[in-house]
Parts: C-alpha cells; structure tokens; sequence
C-alpha cells in the first residue's frame, strides 16, 4: 500500500450540477415548449403553409422549402415538452447547456416558421446577412482573446473599431482600399500599444485604461469627423471592398452563396479564427502567451519575458480590432459615420466571454447575435406584429443572460488584469 | 575535490534591511544540502538569487568552477539550475505535458508543439526516478504531491543537475513527504545535488548530508545531522534557547460548546466540498481537525463562522442555532476566529494597528457613541494591547499590512483574545510565523483552554496538531474519518487516516475521483 502514490486530496464530484439549476433549467426548457405550442400553435391555423426561400437570390437554383406550418410547430413543441420533462426529472447534467442551445434553436425556426405561414421568407438571405452581422462581432472577439489569453483585459476594443473606421475612410478616400485596410489595421496597433503602456509599464487598472481609449475614440473621431468630413465630402468617399465569389465553393446549394460568396472581410475572419486557433492552442508562441494569462510568475521563472509576451499579444489584438473597424467602412457601408460602430465592440466582448476565450466559441457567439441582428431586419418585411427594435434587443438581452451565468461558468484566464511585477 | 556550486561573500540589500549578510555556502556533488532557518532569515531571498530571480549586491556565484552571474532565470537553467518554488510554478489549465516543457519546448518540423515527443521524454524522466506521473492529465486535477513531482520533471526535463527545493514538505501528508525524501536519495544517488530549504528540524536531521543554518541573513554554522540534534538547531535558528515541547496540563472538558450534525457546505462551483460532518468541541479542550489542505477544512471554519452557508446540516454554539447566521450574530455569541488567510480575512491591511485592532466591536461602547467613532478609546486599547500582546511596531497608526507576518497574526490574536469569548476558532494559527512567534501563540491558545474556552483548531502542520490538542478529527475527502483522543495516537496513525487510509482495515476509505 505504502509503495503506490499517495492518494489524491482533491476531490470533487464528478459533474456535480445542482439540483436547483438542474430543476430551473428544466422549467426554462418546458417554457420555451409552452411557448412555442401557446404563441405559434395556438394562433395557426391548418391550412397554413410556410415557405423559405434557400436562395439568397442570384442563380442558385436550391428549391424552396414549402411545408404545413401547423403539425411542423406541433412536432417542435412537443420534442421540447420532452426534453424539458427529462431534465427536470432525470437531467441531462454535462450536457444541460448543449440542450439550451438545441431548444433555442428550435424556438427561432419554430418562430420563423410561424412568422412565414402563409407568406415565403428568405432563409438563405437572413443566414447570409447573420454571416455578415457577425463580422464586427467576431473579430472584436478574436481581439479580445488575444490579448485576454496574454493577461491583459482589453475593453477598449469598441474605440479601436471607431478609429479603425475613421483612419482607413480618410485613408482609403486619400489613395485606396488597401492602404485604407493597411491604415485601419496600423491604427489598431498603435491603440493595443497605448493600451499595453498604460496597463504593462504604468500599471494603470486596465478596465480605467480601455474606457479611456474608448471615450477618446468617440470624441476625436467625432470632432474631426464634423471638422473635415461633413465640409469635405471627397474626405469621406473610401469605396467598398467587391464580393468575391469562390469558385467552387459558393456553388455548393444553399451553404454555397451563404457563406462562399462575401467580401474580403469575412473571409479574413473565417483565416484568422483558424489561425488564431492553432497558433494558440498549437505553437510554441501560444503556449507561451497562455502561461503569460493565467501563471505569469510560473512563466517568469521559465525565463519567458511576460510583459513582452503581453505587449505583442496586445498590439496583435490591436491590429485585429482595427481589421474590424475597416469592415464597417470598406467593408459595409463605404462612408464613415459618427459612432458608426454602435456598441458592436462591446458585444465582441460579450461574444469573447460567451465563447469561454475560445475563438470557435467566439465564431459562435458572434453567429448567433448577428442572426438575432438580422432577424430584427426581417420582422419588418414579414409584418409580424412585434416591434423590430423589440428583436434588436435580442442581443443585448442574450448578453446580458450570459453575463450573468446563466449558462453555467465560463473559464477567463487566471491572470487576467493583473499586471505582472517582479518581486 | 571542487564543489558543484559555491557563494562566496552574496550580499542583498533591501531598503532598510540586509537580507543577505557575506553568505559563503558550499554545495558539493551529490549531496543533500539543508539550508535551515526561520521565515525571513534571508533563504529564500538567497535562492532567489541563485536562481536570477534577483541580483545580489556583493558577491559571486561559481558554478563547476565558472563564475555565474545570472540576470535572469534562463541563465540559471542554462547552468543547469533548477528550482522548485513553495508555491508551484504551475499552470493548473495546462497538462503535465505542457507546463514541463513551457518555455523549452518541443516542436515539429512545421512549427507546431510537439506534444507526443514531449510527453514520451517525461515518461521517461518518470519512470527512471519512479515519479509515476501521467504526462496527458491536467495540473488542476493532480493531487498536491504529484504536483511537486510535475515540479521536479520540469526541472529534470532541462538536465538541470543543481536542485533548489524550497519548503517542499509545507503542503504534503507525513507520508507524501516520505515519499519525496525517497525520491531525493534516489536523485543525489543519481548525481545531482540538492538544496534544501526547511525550517523543519526532524526532516533536517533525518534527510540531509550537510546542514548550512542561517539567521539574520548571516550563516551561523555549517553542521551534519550525525552533531547536532534538534535542540542545538533551534538555538542556532532563533539566537536562544527555545522550547520546543508545548508545556500543558490535562484538560477539563466542560458542557458543549459547538455542535456539529450533518454538515454538508459546496463551494461557488457547487462542488461538494464538505460532505456531512459531525462533531462537537466542549468547553476548556481543543479539538484539533488534521489534514492535508483542500480536504475541507476552509469549507467547514467558514461554515462554522457564518462566512458560507451550508447546503445541509446544523451547527450550533453554546445551545443556538447558527446554522444560517450572519458572522456578527456568530461573533455575538462569543466566537473569536483566527482565519487561515490573515491578510484576507484577518485584517484590513491599509488600515491602522489601532483600528484593526477594533475590527469586530468598533460599534460598541466605549470605541463609538452613537454613529460616532471615538478616537481616545480606540487609541488607548491600541496601546494597551500592542504592550500587552507584544506587537512590535513603530506605532500604532502604521498599517497592518508593513508589519511583519507574526507581528500581523499578533494583532488578530489580541483582537480576538481581548474580548471575552467562549468559542475559538483557530484556522492555521502558525502558517508562516518563525519558530519564536510559534511559541507565542501556542502558549496563548493552552492559556485560553485552560481559561475554560472550547477551542477548534484547524492545521495541516500534524506537529502542531500532535502537540496541542487533547483530542484529533482527521479530515479526508470532505469527511471525518476519525475522530481520536490524542493521547496514545501515533503521528503514523494520523499520517495515514490523513492519506485516506483507515488504520484498521488498511484499505483506502473513500476512492476520489478526480474532476473532468
């Protein structure tokens, strides 16, 4: 006995899920079941008929998807009832979330569904723009995890996009598109160096220092905006990155045009998820970056220099934000406005921590809130009486959920927001 | 034949003390060398310089016959020194695997981590010093004692052939700590050389070569266990003589003063960390709770202060239910408690001496009238206090947090001690404190035993607990295993009810399983 390794002192239940939050989630399933059999059941009748449309237009030749509307919604109700019946009794523990997400899914077609009876909804359109709508969203992400991943908190995420915006308009409207792109992502590094000074080498409380950058942002793009933009319009006329179709790819029915056939922006961030992906969690580099966020002492005495580390991961962030800032001016509208970015800085934070720092779980998490973005844009079309701004809310709602944990316990990096010092 | 390492004069200043005074030391090849000394006695502070964690002001450094002088600890490693911290140097996301190679890694051809070849080295590391570590498991689901030994492969992983070991035995069970004096032979037998540091004297005498005592940032002798014994080494460490054995009467038990059922407390992961524990403590003994940290023990004192609620159960003081009360009702009751984190719960670090000292009765006649503080009787209990419980500060409106660790536990215990109480709760008492301060809080818990207060003591230093409780709950796995008069118990005995093991059957009590 006494040759064997000591036995373990830790101990904890092995995916131990409260009853409580077990029995609650149980309720918020047969809610959703409730809800989808009360609202849209209830007020369909059995004649109706649903059509999508699984081509965002142009000459994909995917068919519609034509089906009884009733029995369609009756099946999604009573799947959920289900589901829901079983996790209050039994529970589905580790995989309580991944139910959440399935039910709620359910509940969006099953709103959709109910929201085209009768009329035709263009599917392929609505996930196409959701693709779109996520761009901002994902890439604030992407910079959020670097630099978080490295130990510092970036809240300024939102003021880089803003600036981004602006330099690549005047840039781009100066010379071109890429030099606007080269200018937008330049500034994005210059704002992740000044967040890494104040936070690396002043030590100043990195939430105090992102805010800073965030309200400079707003009022130096703002002032100069009105300054020379509104008199100089020429100022203000960047043009817009073309849609590049992949050959091949974008042929592929319904997925093709959905997410093969965009401009330049979202291509970038489908490489730089992927990129991002391995460097961290495959390279030399990442590992390091990773030990800097959450043991940076352990790190230290490894002989790895960790304000360095979080000095490149910082100004790498920066250049990502402001990749994301160039979106919403050469990549989306092709002006720049006033405080154009409208908070979608903030949502890629929340995007970052839904997605557990992970940058598939931030794709994700951008996913769904650009759809609920782009659903907003269809309620209008669809009549459906409830106020778009209603749905625009869906968002920042879902954050706000998140955020306060709903979904369980997200992981950020130990270390994060603590600056190092050397005893 | 030369030595493998040797300082010569190192000198560091810190501002307004030496905390290195002209220390020579010799390390030769293949030996275990202790360096022994109280907390703050300049050890650390010399590894550390060692290490390239800081530069000394005088001095050098000369290793297999070159002079060192490391700027930082890559030049250490480079030498072929390695150190294992106190605190490990781990990354608890990380794997084995990951932290062993962090910051000397191996990569493929293409750039990625080579986390296969890695791990087979480590494997092979393990299995020729019979470490038994898994490369592929997670730091944060391996036991304490398999950390260290992660530890010891991190350093084994660089060739390094000098190892600094910094008070490896602070977090394990007697039987962990044996272990890991097994795997030390094995490694100077293999030829490395080891340092030592300890403010242990049995383990001192049973495990090393040499022994290098410092006190004061000076070095006061250079002995071998075969001349000295215990006693000589505790002079040598503190500058006079010390006793060591804890001088106390027979207890008298009285009526029950803190009763236990059931009780079951889960942490903010819902994780059930206590698991339905009972016990009672009467009044004039100490019942002593022993066990490795992380089996409970946080859990179950802030359950007890009203500092968490628990899931289930009951606990109640002298008669009343405080299952669900605030800690102010609980510190009503007459409760004093000695938190196991001083810094954190204990004190109020930027706050002066004189208002910390009236952290839990500020509100009260004479230190307030009405919604008014009133500054003359705070400052004369302060005064009082600070002569009666021998605090050494300069004045009693310096902040808690710039004095020293057991002058700091010295303003709890007089906050607490001050009062009159019935119940204490005494969470890790010593940690940290120099043998000196150790004495002094020792005598003052028997004193307040002795004065009729039922005391609870929690540590993981079995010494302590061996010595002053009359009777002994060992905790295991967020359960009682045992609860034992400490007459007659062997520290064999406790040793391995703490590792889980019932003495009388010899088998496993519980098998934990580990979190995915």
């Amino acid at each position: 006995m006494t040759t064997t390794t000591a036995a373990p002192t830790r101990i904890k239940e092995v995916g131990y899920i409260s009853p409580r939050r077990q029995r609650v989630m149980g309720i918020v399933f047969l809610a959703l079941a409730t809800m989808i059999w009360v609202f849209f059941s209830r007020t369909t009748t059995g004649q109706m008929v649903t059509t999508f449309v699984m081509s965002p237009g142009g000459a994909d030749p995917t068919p519609d998807l034509i089906f009884n509307t009733l029995p369609f919604l009756n099946v999604l109700a009573t799947i959920s009832a289900v589901i829901g019946a079983y996790q209050l009794v039994r529970g589905f523990h580790g995989k309580t979330n991944t139910m959440l997400g399935i039910l709620a899914g359910f509940f969006v077609i099953a709103f959709l569904a109910w929201g085209a009876a009768d009329k035709s909804l263009n599917l392929a359109g609505l996930l196409k723009v959701a693709v779109v709508r996520a761009v901002p969203l994902t890439l604030g992400a992407l910079s959020g995890i670097l630099c978080e991943r490295s130990g510092i908190i970036n809240i300024g995420i939102e003021g880089m996009l803003l600036a981004a915006a602006f330099t690549s308009t005047v840039a781009a409207s100066l010379s071109n598109l890429w030099v606007g792109l080269i200018v937008a992502i330049l500034t994005g590094a210059l704002f992740g160096w000044v967040l890494a000074v104040f936070s690396i080498r002043y030590k100043v409380n990195q939430i105090i220092s992102g805010t800073v950058i965030n309200i400079f942002a707003t009022g130096m793009t703002s002032f100069l905006s009105a300054k020379f933009l509104q008199k100089y319009q020429n100022l203000n006329s960047p043009g817009q990155f073309p849609t590049w179709e992949i050959p091949g790819l974008s042929k592929i029915p319904f997925f093709g045009p959905i997410l093969f056939s965009h401009n330049l922006f979202v291509y970038g961030m489908f490489i730089l998820l992927i990129v991002l992906t391995i460097v961290l969690f495959h390279t030399r580099w990442g590992l390091r970056l990773r030990s800097a966020g959450e043991h940076p002492k352990a790190a230290d005495t490894l002989g790895i220099n960790v304000n360095r580390t979080r000095y490149i991961a910082t100004i790498l962030g920066g250049m990502i934000a402001g990749f994301g800032g160039a979106y919403f001016t050469l990549g989306s509208v092709g002006r720049f406005d006033e405080v154009m970015t409208a908070g979608r800085g903030f949502i890629g934070l929340a995007a970052m921590i839904f997605g557990n720092w992970m940058p598939t779980g931030a794709l994700g998490a951008g996913l769904l809130f650009g759809l609920a973005d782009s659903l907003a844009g269809k309620l209008t079309i669809l009549r459906i009486p409830i106020p778009p701004k209603f749905l625009e809310m869906a968002p920042y709602i879902v954050t706000m959920i998140v955020l306060a944990g709903v979904v369980g316990h997200t992981s950020p990096p130990a270390a994060e927001g603590t600056p190092y010092e050397k005893e | 034949m030369t030595p493998v390492l040797e300082l010569r004069g190192i000198t560091k200043r810190f501002p307004g003390v030496v905390a290195n005074d002209h220390i020579d030391l010799k390390l030769e090849a293949g030996e275990i060398h202790a360096l022994l000394g109280e907390n703050g006695a300049g050890k650390t502070t010399l590894m550390n310089i060692l290490y390239g964690l800081y530069s000394p002001d005088e001095g050098e450094i000369i290793v297999k016959g070159k002079r060192l002088v490391p700027k930082s600890p890559s030049d250490a490693i480079a030498a072929g020194i390695g150190m294992v911290h106190q605190h490990f140097m781990l990354v608890p996301v990380f794997t084995v695997t990951e932290n062993v190679m962090l910051g000397d890694e191996y990569v493929t051809k293409g750039g990625l981590l080579d986390r296969k070849r890695a791990a087979a080295r480590i494997r092979e590391i393990s299995d020729k010093y019979n470490l038994f570590v898994d490369p592929d498991a997670y730091i944060k689901d391996t036991p304490v004692g398999i950390q260290q030994r992660v530890e010891i492969i991190k350093l084994l992983f660089r060739e390094a052939d000098i190892l600094i070991m910094d008070e490896p035995t602070a977090v394990l069970t007697p039987q962990e700590a044996n272990e890991l004096f097994k795997i030390m032979g094995n490694l100077s037998k293999m030829g490395k050389s080891i340092i030592f540091i300890t403010h242990k004297l049995r383990e001192v005498l049973e495990f090393s070569d040499r022994i290098t005592v410092i006190r004061g940032g000076k070095v006061v002798g250079t002995t071998t266990p075969a001349e000295a014994n215990q006693n000589l080494l505790a002079s040598m460490m503190v500058g006079r003589d010390i006793e060591l054995d804890v001088n106390k009467k027979p207890a008298h038990a009285g009526e029950k003063v803190l009763e236990v059922s059931g009780l079951t407390v889960a942490d903010a992961h819902n994780h059930l960390i206590v698991k339905g524990v009972s016990f009672d403590v009467c009044a004039g003994e100490i019942l002593g709770i022993a066990g490795v940290q992380g089996n409970g023990q946080t859990e179950l004192v802030r359950a007890i202060t009203g500092l968490m609620h628990p899931v289930d159960g009951k606990i109640s003081i002298l008669g009343q239910d405080t299952t669900r009360a605030a800690p102010k009702e609980i510190i009503e009751l007459g409760t004093a408690h000695i938190p196991e984190d001083r810094q954190k719960d204990g004190l109020v670090l930027p706050y002066p001496i004189m208002d910390n000292l009236v952290l839990n009765t500020f509100y009260k006649s004479p230190f307030a009238r009405g919604a008014m503080m009133q500054e003359q009787p705070i400052r004369e209990n302060a005064n009082q206090l600070v002569e009666r419980f021998d605090i050494r500060t300069p004045s009693i409106e310096t902040p808690v947090g710039s004095l020293s660790g057991g002058n700091q536990q010295k303003v709890i215990v007089a906050r607490e001690f001050s009062r009159p109480i019935k119940f204490l709760v005494a969470s890790q008492p010593t940690r940290g404190l120099d043998v000196g301060s150790i004495e002094y809080i020792h005598n003052r818990l028997i004193e307040k035993r002795d004065d009729g207060c039922a005391v609870l003591l929690v540590s993981t230093e079995l010494d302590e607990i061996m010595q002053l409780s009359d009777r002994i709950a060992v905790i295991f796995g967020g359960k009682i295993i045992k609860i034992l008069p400490a007459k007659g118990t062997t520290k064999e005995e406790i040793g391995l009810l703490m590792a889980g093991v019932d003495t009388e059957t010899q088998t496993p009590v519980s098998q934990p399983v580990p979190v995915g």
